[in-house]
């Protein structure tokens, strides 16, 4: 899958005299300028959420890639609650990563971060995400399947283990780096396929709502977000999710009372109840 | 012949940096002093090469120093001086170049000069350090910064911790990964110091 930038709202974005699109806003300083042509290095936008613009450039030395996650001001805040939401959220997810970092979870390095300016610079993780690569594999094996969630699994146990509650958990979140493969930045930072799609190591990312919690609550959340995002991303292997469960709930000491939660927050949502 | 690199940080076109590595340091205490006089003529960020991992741990250091200084937020002297300070964990000044600056004991030594105007080219720079600096020129690079770091001492005055993690081989590197276990943490703990 290659990275498009895919034009949302239609004042999202504008043409400039070129004729190229590119994003209402500009970057903040020193990333003043988003690709002039001829000036190295190029950066170039890849996505756009409701929250942030995300790009492809380098840091510190043209042979270091890194992903530049920007928040640019929104104008119908209120202008001081703007900032400080801004730049407590960079802050935050600057934090978050940098403490997983530290606790030996498999997360991108923050390489440089502009709390007041609205950006952080994270390390560039190349390969696909765990969902391309689920949808990439055409036939399924129970065994292997298992192992896969296995290393899943055990992400998310250190997160949670470690009262971190990543939050929007989902297969488009997690980054599975194929292992035996350089590490070269390339121009255009596309998916690579692996000979076999589950080899590989798995790097958590977007921690943009991310929150330091001991709650069972959040975790159980968290755990119901992740079990319905793969039941309607991959209905295919969704019968292999208890497995992912099963192992959860073996890997640290709090787990069982989390899984009993999840039980609760499962019957909560809308047209869950058998009365009326 | 004196060994002078430059390097020049993405998205900071103007400031190239000059950097020059030596080993063998005969006069660390009269380099040290001209800092402490703050003799003009020695403005330089002088740095303990043991405490540095890295050629990424450098520029790092380098990059938010230059950039707190063009948006305006130095906290040190000057921008040499910033970088001193940008390696340090925490914000206290003195205890940054106790740790990571120039001491008497000092023996390898990286030398930086932020290109601050047109004055300061490569060639003034390699000159002047080439007439006070009394010791053995290294070619500034990753693999010579690596080889003289001393991880021990790196990894208490960060307080990276022993254990690096068994998650999925965070501790090493995940298939090519650019940056390891601790050196991704040091770099996040200098981003986001003074937050």
């Amino acid at each position: 899958m290659s990275f498009t930038a895919i034009p949302t709202a239609s004042n999202s974005y504008e043409l400039n005299d070129s004729n190229e699109v590119q994003p209402f806003h500009s970057l903040p300083p020193p990333f003043t300028t988003i690709s002039s042509p001829g000036q190295t290095p190029s950066t170039k936008l890849i996505r756009q959420g409701a929250e942030a613009l995300l790009y492809y450039t380098h840091f510190l030395s043209p042979s270091l890639p890194c992903a530049l996650k920007y928040r640019p001001p929104k104008s119908y805040r209120h202008p001081i609650l703007d900032k400080r939401l801004t730049r407590a959220r960079i802050l935050a997810e600057a934090r978050v990563l940098v403490r997983c970092k530290r606790e030996g979870v498999n997360v991108p390095a923050v390489l440089g971060a502009g709390w007041e300016e609205g950006w952080i610079a994270i390390e560039w993780i190349q390969g696909s995400t765990v969902r391309d690569a689920i949808f990439g594999r055409k036939t399924w094996r129970q065994e292997s399947q298992a192992s896969h969630e296995g290393g899943e699994k055990d992400l998310v146990d250190w997160l949670c283990g470690r009262e971190i509650a990543p939050s929007r958990l989902t297969t488009s979140n997690l980054m599975l780096r194929p292992t035996g493969s350089g590490a070269e930045g390339g121009e255009e930072p596309s998916a690579k396929s692996a000979a076999t799609p589950f080899d590989g190591t798995i790097t958590l990312i977007d921690f943009g709502l991310a929150a330091q919690s001991s709650q069972e609550e959040d975790r159980a959340v968290d755990l119901y977000v992740l079990e319905r995002a793969f039941g309607s991303t991959h209905p295919e292997v969704e019968h292999l999710f208890p497995e992912v469960l099963k192992a959860y709930g073996e890997s640290y000491k709090g787990a069982k009372v989390v899984l009993r939660r999840l039980e609760d927050v499962r019957m909560r949502g809308r047209k869950k109840s058998m009365i009326g | 012949m004196e060994e002078l690199v430059t390097l020049t940080l993405p998205h900071l076109p103007l400031h190239p940096l000059f950097l020059s590595l030596f080993t063998n340091l005969e006069n660390a205490s009269f380099l040290r002093q001209q800092l402490l006089d703050g003799n003009q003529e020695f403005e330089y960020a002088f740095l303990d090469a043991r405490m540095l991992l890295s050629e990424n741990h450098v520029l790092a250091a380098c990059f938010r120093a230059l950039n707190d200084w063009q948006r305006g937020r130095l906290r040190s002297r000057n921008v040499h001086s910033e970088i001193v300070f940008s390696l340090s964990p925490n914000n206290n000044i003195a205890e940054s170049f106790r740790r990571f600056g120039i001491s008497d004991t000092t023996t390898d030594l990286l030398a930086i000069k932020v290109s601050t105007s047109s004055e300061f080219t490569a060639e003034s720079v390699r000159t002047h350090l080439s007439q006070h600096v009394q010791a053995d020129s290294v070619l500034f690079s990753d693999e010579a910064i690596r080889r003289g770091a001393d991880l021990a001492r790196i990894r208490k005055v960060y307080k990276a911790g022993g254990d690096g993690g068994k998650v999925n081989g965070a501790a090493g590197t995940g298939g090519g990964a650019a940056l390891d276990g601790v050196e991704g943490f040091i770099l996040g703990t200098m981003a986001l110091k003074g937050s």
